[in-house]
């Protein structure tokens, strides 16, 4: 297992693979566990109000019963849906976080209760201090009830398919008239160089026009860099029209129709 | 380099399905175990699609599927190289009277150090009742205890009226809550090192001493003992257990004389420490009955030594179960622990 940035986890099987898993922080934590709150509390007062009946037979025994029920959902909660959605809440779910064993191996439920318990110590003083500090602190992002717990929380972000009949070139891409090169494009540029291009495409209605006119100017730069066309192909077209172009041979190749997405999300 | 992109998506998705479903199959039902081949197999297409994720990782058209793929790998590889044992169906029975006790035992040391602070916070507390009794208003924690032990017992031995009536079940209920809350914060407060644990304890020896003191010197032993051993006979063992569980998380931190990393000791306490933590909660549900339903009736209502004897009989069993259940192993757990061992 190594570490690139705080924000990554990369682990190393022993085959020599390496997946890596994007680490959730405080922030995004934080919000999730505003939700859930938000779900302890809705699930309390429908539990409170079901209870009120019971309370027409027997006063005593619905307030007792109140007490337990709110204790054992407050705590029940995350140990509860952790468990039975493989380490997700409603709150995780909607932010899209997961709790994992930080090896990668399978999360046991011993691990859930333990992080889950240790939250009482995570919250002192007051709204997760300690565990906010704890979390910023390490380096894997874990509050105090995950390192226990030797557990993780990460983010699954869910990749937005650009819509790539706007964004690349049009029918007529002067660049697949050169196939060997269109090969060699494929085979040099790498998935970072790729994204990079792809972004900047998505976003070019957010930059200023001198910057958008540089940006593309440099970006263009690296690719011709990387594989050389024939000047006939880029003469008369922009430098953003030039980087259609190559993302289209990229992202869309030749007789390669839509695959069918797979689905990416971790269980 | 992959020549043809689509025709190794196509070759190999059959595959990724197939070690998908394989995957979901033993995460899904606990009771699903693999035969030699399958496991070969099952290592197989781990293998397989390890290496088709490394060939699609420089692939740069091909997010949705390198994230597809890493998704396989990362579940695979858990499950491939995970030494724990895989959960049994859930047993209560089982747990209670076999993997608690034990449980328990095998950490016995931490549970006598636990007792051994509580000890010393006791006697610290009934030094200070006995020395300096002007500090009574600074150490009891509740108002009923901050009077004259006379006064109170003559109080509630002419009681006329019930005056839990009405409200036994929503008081019996606070008990077990809070004192399961009180527990929760012993065993977490391991994380300190243990300090905090200890602290904990410390300061619930102190309260302890310095009632017990209090009733002593007033000549109230018959009150006090029938007052608090029905239920403290569930109630103080269950805290010196969450402190046992703190302090076995503390030692687990600081690994005394230990080779292995943290993380691995960790590991190696948690499902025990869950075990005591369990136990902890189950005592604590018949403390707060006990205390709500019985240990505030005071003669004539019940004789002290009804009481009295009742809370001796709690505590030997108690001890009897901690000391004795589940000490003979089945053939099963026998194989465990040798395995474990070796």
């Amino acid at each position: 297992m190594r570490q690139r940035k705080t924000s990554t986890l990369l682990v190393q099987t022993p085959e020599g693979i390496v997946f890596s898993l994007l680490l959730a922080g405080p922030v995004t934590r934080f919000l999730a566990w505003a939700v859930d709150l938000a779900c302890v509390g809705a699930l309390a007062s429908a539990v409170g109000s079901a209870l009120a009946l019971l309370g027409l037979l027997s006063p005593d025994f619905a307030r007792g019963l109140a007490v337990l029920a709110y204790f054992v959902i407050q705590i029940g909660y995350g140990i509860f849906l952790e468990w039975f959605w493989r380490g997700q809440t409603i709150g995780k779910r909607l932010l899209r976080l997961r709790v994992m064993d930080a090896q990668g191996l399978r999360l046991q439920f011993s691990q859930i209760v333990m992080r889950n318990l240790l939250r009482f110590v995570d919250m002192l003083p007051a709204f997760y201090l300690l565990g906010g500090i704890a979390c910023l602190a390490s380096r894997r992002a874990q509050r105090l009830g995950d390192f226990a717990a030797n557990t993780i929380v990460v983010r699954n972000p869910k990749i937005q398919e650009p819509d790539l009949d706007q964004l690349l070139a049009g029918k007529f891409n002067s660049l697949r008239d050169y196939p060997h090169l269109a090969a060699r494009l494929h085979q040099r540029v790498s998935p970072r160089e790729a994204s990079v291009a792809l972004q900047a495409l998505i976003r070019r209605d957010e930059l200023h026009a001198q910057a958008r006119v540089e940006l593309f100017s440099e970006i263009a730069a690296h690719f011709r860099s990387l594989v050389e066309f024939p000047p006939a192909t880029t003469e008369g077209i922009t430098d953003e029209q030039y980087l259609r172009n190559v993302l289209d041979i990229l992202f869309r190749p030749q007789g390669l129709e839509r695959q069918e997405i797979l689905p990416a999300e971790p269980r | 380099m992959i020549i043809d992109l689509r025709k190794f998506i196509a070759s190999e998705r059959p595959h990724w399905r197939e070690l998908e479903s394989l995957l979901d199959r033993l995460s899904g039902d606990s009771a699903f175990k693999l035969s030699l081949e399958q496991l070969k197999h099952f290592h197989y297409l781990y293998e397989r699609t390890s290496a088709d994720l490394a060939k699609i990782t420089t692939f740069a058209s091909e997010p949705e599927t390198r994230r597809y793929l890493e998704s396989l790998v990362a579940r695979a590889y858990g499950e491939i190289h995970e030494t724990r044992q895989k959960p049994h169906r859930v047993a209560p029975l089982h747990w209670f009277f076999n993997t608690f006790p034990q449980t328990f035992r095998r950490h016995v040391r931490a549970f006598w150090l636990s007792v051994a602070i509580t000890l010393v916070g006791s006697v610290f507390g009934a030094g200070v009742i006995a020395f300096d009794p002007d500090a009574k208003s600074v150490i009891m924690p509740f108002s009923h205890l901050q009077g004259d032990p006379r006064e109170r017992v003559a109080r509630e031995e002419k009681a006329a009226s019930d005056r839990l009536s009405g409200m036994k079940g929503t008081f019996s209920s606070y008990l077990m809550t809070h004192n399961t809350k009180v527990s929760i914060y012993t065993l977490a407060l391991g994380m300190t090192w243990g300090v905090g644990t200890m602290l904990m304890l410390f300061y619930n020896g102190i309260i302890l001493g310095a009632v017990a003191a209090d009733y002593l010197l007033a000549g109230q032993a018959s009150f006090l003992v029938g007052w608090l051993l029905p239920h403290g006979s569930f109630e103080i063992p269950a805290i010196l257990i969450a402190g046992q569980a703190g302090l076995v998380l503390g030692g687990a931190l600081i690994g005394w004389g230990s080779r292995t990393s943290a993380t691995a000791r960790l590991r190696q306490i948690s499902r025990d420490l869950v075990t005591l933590i369990f136990g902890v909660g189950i005592m604590l549900v018949w403390a707060g009955f006990v205390e709500a339903f019985l240990s505030q009736y005071h003669e004539p209502v019940i004789p002290y030594s009804a009481k009295i004897s009742f809370g001796a009989v709690e505590l030997c069993l108690l001890a009897l179960f901690l000391a004795k259940s589940g000490s003979q192993l089945t053939g099963a757990e026998l194989q465990t622990r040798n395995s474990n061992l070796r």
